[in-house]
């Protein structure tokens, strides 16, 4: 079964799109696989996804809210693994939950600066003329501020908040996502495939959306895998100085931001939540390490 | 026609040529420097316009009469047209007024000359460890491709790619001054040093030498020491990353080849051959990694309680004190910027490849 099955999926001379894609997939699927750091990465993603799926079930039912005073920081024992913060809450729960705001903010982030970018790289490179030199110019000038300076003065004015920070992070994010679609658009767009098309009369936006748009996806997709780990340290920045989730909502710069009074005394409470983050983010480097070896090999 | 007219003649020539390259390199710089700044300032007042907070209630107060309300109303331009409104942020900024802190009912540019000494200081210190530690790990790491100097350089970037640095900030004062006492706690100074440096350059290192004040300066140090070198610790990733990189791609030429058959020793090819090839790219690393060591230093600096223009930004965002914050947010991007059109100025002009395009 299997061997019919990965021959089927193996096959050089796919009868179908959905053979072809499946095939495609699986032998990319193949080569991560193969290649130990994105490996390491990609477990680890995919125990953060995990967590934060089933961080009720994985807590035991403890609540990451419930404030316990009389057992406030608390050392890590056998009932709190991870010990308790400054108001008895459990590091541990609170921890497992945390990481449904990380991937929350990662994944607003992709779905609002992927289109954006690909919108104005695909559009600049294709249109090219003065449509380039306008986008261009406005991306240029996005890419020479401090990202996380202008996030914070984003974050200021709009007010603290998840929705903000992702907006924040956001409007600072999207500048290296457009000068990627629109130098693989410049490419594409001089291939004959292209020409064919119009000469089939399609129109301009068919052959952006239908024929540039998902050539483009894969570096996207490998950039913001690479980015992840920038994303993720922003979004903990902010945590940290407070523009970030609000309180008491479980979010790890948040914590750790709480625990830094106490550090010298209840090193855990800061240092666990800190951790994790340490954590996740090497994760989506090694994965993202990986994906650009997987499919972009002259860069390696 | 003799051959010596030709090459004199062709020398004329390509010094005209090169005279209005620099020319035009010059003006196109010029140009982007203002469109850039000109993008700045608009997102600033674009952001100044987002607040929520009514900006004629923060200049006349909540109490005020619905006159004299009418009246900042006005002086503040505010029912003019939009680009109205911006042109005349961009004047008061151009002219250098940033508006008052309400924080320390100071110009925000005075606030701001204060605060920029500390953060300069420890940028500075914190680059010269990324340059020192750096640059050696990275030409190392290319040399010894595959081997254990080369996991080295790739294990210390990817943790400094991934370790928050506030977090790296708490860990280090926990475990250097809390556990083991090698350093000074947060600040500056001791407490019962505070206020006893003349300020003549603001950078305490600095003042505390030319006083002649050593007792002060070793203890300025053992403050400074732990934030410089996790900040430092980030510039070295990410500088070695890049030297590494760069040392590849010139390792692989022929010309080091022939200087190896020549009869110099392998690391003589290294250093006098390969490596000077790599400096225009890698003063440019050097200056993104500055200029990136200016904006990071905000949270460090709020971990550190470094008074900076990092925690000067923070402490202005939790009092909404606007003004502070937009001007904090415009002297960091200005730095910013120059450093960064300064590199890419440098690039242009001293690589002979870029000159043509």
């Amino acid at each position: 079964m299997t061997g019919a099955l990965g021959q089927w999926l193996m096959s050089e001379t796919p009868m179908s799109r959905r053979q072809a894609i499946l095939g495609n997939a699986y032998r990319a699927a193949g080569t991560i696989l193969a290649n130990p750091t994105a490996f390491a990465g990609l477990v680890i993603v995919a125990a953060l996804v995990l967590m934060a799926v089933f961080a009720p079930w994985l807590a035991s039912g403890k609540s990451p809210l419930d404030q316990d005073l009389a057992g406030r920081l608390a050392a890590p024992s056998a009932a709190h693994w991870f010990g308790t913060d400054e108001l008895g809450r459990d590091i541990f729960a609170r921890t497992l939950y945390g990481a449904r705001v990380t991937l929350t903010i990662v994944l607003l982030v992709s779905v609002v600066v992927a289109p954006i970018g690909l919108a104005v790289g695909t559009v600049a490179g294709y249109l090219g003329g003065w449509f380039d030199s306008v986008l261009m110019r406005i991306t240029d000038i996005f890419l020479a501020f401090p990202r996380l300076v202008l996030a914070l003065a984003f974050a200021a004015a709009l007010g603290p908040g998840i929705e903000n920070a992702v907006i924040a992070i956001s409007l600072t994010a999207w500048p290296p996502y457009a000068r990627i679609a629109r130098s693989e658009t410049m490419t594409i767009a001089r291939s004959d495939f292209i020409q064919a098309v119009v000469l089939q009369g399609a129109s301009t936006w068919r052959i952006l959306f239908r024929h540039i748009v998902p050539l483009c996806l894969s570096s996207v997709i490998v950039r913001l895998t690479l980015d992840m780990a920038g994303i993720i340290l922003t979004a903990a920045g902010l945590g940290f100085l407070g523009l970030g989730a609000q309180p008491p909502t479980a979010e790890w710069g948040a914590m750790v931001s709480s625990g830094r009074d106490v550090i010298l005394d209840q090193w855990w409470v800061a240092t666990i939540p800190g951790l994790a983050i340490f954590i996740v983010s090497l994760g989506f480097n090694l994965l993202g390490d990986g994906l650009r070896d997987v499919f972009d090999p002259k860069s390696a | 026609m003799s051959s010596d007219s030709t090459s004199a003649a062709i020398v004329q020539l390509y010094r005209g040529h090169l005279a209005s390259t620099v020319l035009r390199r010059t003006a196109s710089f010029l140009a982007s420097l203002l469109a850039t700044f000109v993008g700045l300032t608009a997102i600033t007042f674009f952001i100044s316009r987002l607040t929520k907070m009514d900006p004629v209630l923060s200049v006349v107060g909540d109490k005020a009469t619905k006159a004299a309300y009418d009246r900042a109303y006005e002086a503040l331009g505010l029912g003019q047209p939009v680009f109205v409104q911006y042109f005349i942020y961009l004047k008061r900024l151009l002219s250098g007024d940033f508006g008052i802190s309400h924080l320390t009912a100071q110009p925000v540019l005075s606030d701001l000359l204060r605060v920029f000494p500390a953060t300069f200081e420890l940028a500075t210190i914190a680059t010269v460890i990324g340059v020192l530690v750096g640059v050696p790990a990275g030409v190392l790491a290319a040399a010894r491709k595959g081997r254990w100097p080369d996991h080295m350089v790739r294990v210390v970037g990817l943790f400094g790619y991934s370790v928050p640095v506030f977090w790296l900030g708490l860990v280090g004062l926990f475990v250097f001054y809390g556990k083991l006492g090698w350093v000074s706690g947060t600040g500056r100074l001791d407490v019962f040093y505070d206020d006893i440096v003349t300020p003549h350059t603001g950078v305490i290192l600095i003042d505390s030498a030319l006083d002649g004040n050593w007792e002060i300066f070793t203890n300025a140090f053992s403050h400074l020491i732990l934030p410089a070198g996790i900040l430092g610790y980030y510039s070295l990733a990410y500088i070695a990353r890049m030297t590494r990189s760069f040392m590849m791609d010139q390792l692989s030429q022929e010309y080091v080849t022939a200087a190896r058959i020549k009869g110099n020793s392998y690391w003589r090819a290294v250093w006098r051959h390969a490596f000077p090839n790599i400096m225009v790219p890698l003063i440019t690393v050097i200056g993104l990694s500055y200029a990136s060591l200016l904006e990071g230093a905000v949270l460090t600096e709020t971990v550190f309680a470094w008074p900076g223009l990092g925690l000067y930004i923070t402490h202005a965002l939790f009092n909404s004190d606007m003004n502070a914050v937009l001007g904090g947010t415009i002297l960091v991007g200005a730095v910013f910027i120059g450093i960064n059109q300064f590199c890419d100025l440098l690039y242009r002009l001293f690589d002979p490849r870029l000159r043509t395009s």
